[in-house]
């Protein structure tokens, strides 16, 4: 999974996709797996950031990543063929 | 290092142009104890889902509607509804306070006289009265609300059977100007069916005609209906001292006032729009006050208010089951806790609080129950933060009906909870168990064996 290039993403968590003109707000964690996708990390590297700096386990992380990624898909900010 | 506390990531897409003019509501701020008694701690002793009543609540919102309508009106008697809430623990807080009781059938009736209510503090109200029924409540001298002509028919004969004259009333309902008109309890004003039975039960000798009795609809958010109906049953009063030269010990108003719950399809919060008791006191006094009675027959104001009463004084506490993602892409959250318990998310729009810390970080989602049934339905639509398995939630506003017409559906009933004055958890109903749903049935022999 890829994060569009032309999708903007602010410091905050605002997100802005011109593509579709849609606009999104993220929370801290979800900005922090945005950006890692943005700079083409994949879901091994992502995973070992996460679970060291939050307090979750593997199973909670794993279920939780795969909704986050299904909704950037769906809403059109990130895209798997990429 | 110390972990940082891990919340679920979210995206939510920003919509313009669709927030009405107040904003949308959202519950992120943790609702974490309830009178001093915290959620976590009172989840781990008495498990999850749980029912919790404030006493504290109960005494200062009975209080206050006492003082809403002994300030204007000089003689008034609250009757607690025990259809609201008639676990003995929450009946005797209202007893406590000097509540009479006002019951609706007979299992309601003895369980008022098990509490220590003497019978001629018992209003007992309904369609359903057995003659059993019938026969204790005139030998107690509880005060019968006669609902129909069957009803008053089998009384006089009752009266001939037992040497005794019961103190009765009627219901009379009415229209007051709201829509629906509740005109399947009791005679009907307009019509004459009221005036009609006053003189068959004056007339006939048999009884005392003691009161007049309305219950003119529930969840009311209109106090001046009230002012018509107190006004349509002291004109029936005053026909009564013209024709019989006798003087009604009483208007029983009946209940009705709205919670500060909110009604679906609301476009504000009730806690914002619904009627204080000063309101709907104004109405029933002033009406009451400003009829003809002379300052020595003013009749006794009787209230028969549950819901207001009680519901702000209860919470449910419940646990994230799971999260799914629908195919529409809503977020949906399954609690432990269904409409089997929270009957009234039939009609409520319930707050719905996390009991623990979050981001402001908020997402839409559907709030279903546990069980295996496609209404299950809690919240169709809420702002809450990304909750995950195992984390808690609290319910408000839900003290009323809950606990009467909560369903043993699929899973059992939870324990119920009551937090006393100094901040104390106890224990007011066992949850239910296997061996006492199991203790209820009887299996004939012949069904006892099979094989498979």
């Amino acid at each position: 999974m890829k994060i569009k290039k032309n999708v903007a993403i602010s410091e905050s968590g605002f997100i802005f996709n011109p593509t579709t003109g849609d606009s999104f707000s993220t929370n801290p964690i979800g900005l922090e797996i945005i950006r890692m996708l943005k700079d083409e990390k994949g879901k091994d590297d992502i995973r070992k950031a996460i679970l060291s700096k939050y307090n979750a386990d593997e199973s909670t992380f794993e279920k939780d990543y795969y909704d986050f990624v299904m909704m950037l898909q769906n809403n059109q900010v990130g895209d798997e063929g990429e | 290092m110390e972990k940082i506390r891990y919340e679920r990531p979210v995206i939510k897409k920003l919509n313009t142009g669709v927030m009405n003019k107040y904003g949308t509501r959202t519950e992120y701020t943790p609702f974490t104890n309830i009178d001093g008694a915290k959620v976590k701690d009172l989840i781990a002793e008495f498990g999850s889902p749980l029912f919790v009543m404030s006493e504290q609540t109960i005494r200062k919102t009975y209080k206050d509607a006492v003082r809403a309508f002994t300030t204007r009106y000089p003689k008034v008697q609250f009757a607690w509804s025990y259809k609201t809430h008639y676990n003995n623990a929450i009946c005797n807080v209202f007893h406590q306070e000097g509540s009479w009781s006002e019951v609706v059938s007979g299992f309601e009736y003895n369980k008022a006289l098990l509490n220590g209510v003497p019978g001629n503090k018992i209003i007992f109200n309904g369609p359903d009265k057995t003659d059993e029924d019938l026969i204790l409540a005139i030998n107690n001298e509880s005060m019968i609300h006669i609902d129909h002509l069957d009803e008053l028919y089998r009384i006089i004969e009752l009266t001939e059977e037992l040497k005794k004259r019961p103190k009765v009333a009627i219901r009379v309902n009415m229209d007051t100007g709201v829509y629906p008109m509740w005109d399947r309890f009791g005679f009907n004003y307009e019509s004459g069916q009221a005036w009609d039975a006053i003189n068959k039960i004056i007339l006939t000798d048999k009884m005392d005609l003691i009161g007049l009795h309305s219950h003119i609809g529930t969840f009311m958010l209109t106090p001046s209906a009230y002012a018509v109906a107190a006004t349509k049953l002291s004109d029936l009063a005053f026909h009564i001292k013209a024709k019989f030269g006798k003087n009604i010990s009483y208007i029983d108003m009946g209940g009705g006032f709205a919670s500060r719950n909110t009604l679906k399809g609301s476009y504000l919060m009730g806690a914002d729009t619904v009627p204080t008791f000063d309101d709907y006191a104004e109405a029933i006094c002033s009406a009451l006050l400003n009829s003809d009675y002379s300052k020595d027959e003013l009749p006794l104001l009787i209230l028969e208010s549950g819901r207001s009463l009680v519901d702000d004084a209860g919470y449910l506490l419940g646990t994230v089951l799971a999260n799914k993602r629908l195919s529409d892409g809503r977020k949906a959250t399954i609690m432990d806790f269904g409409v089997n318990l929270l009957f009234t998310s039939f009609w409520y729009e319930h707050k719905i609080s996390p009991a623990q810390e979050f981001s402001h970080y908020t997402e839409d989602s559907v709030i279903y129950g546990p069980l295996c049934m496609n209404i299950d339905v809690i919240r169709e639509n809420v702002t809450l933060p990304p909750m995950k398995k195992g984390d808690n939630v609290v319910v408000h506003t839900v003290g009323a009906y809950n606990m009467t017409q909560w369903m043993q559906f699929i899973s059992m009933r939870p324990n119920v909870v009551i937090i006393d004055m100094e901040g104390k958890p106890h224990l007011i109903r066992k949850k239910e168990t296997l061996e006492y749903m199991n203790s209820l049935e009887v299996t004939p022999a012949y069904l006892n064996e099979f094989k498979l």
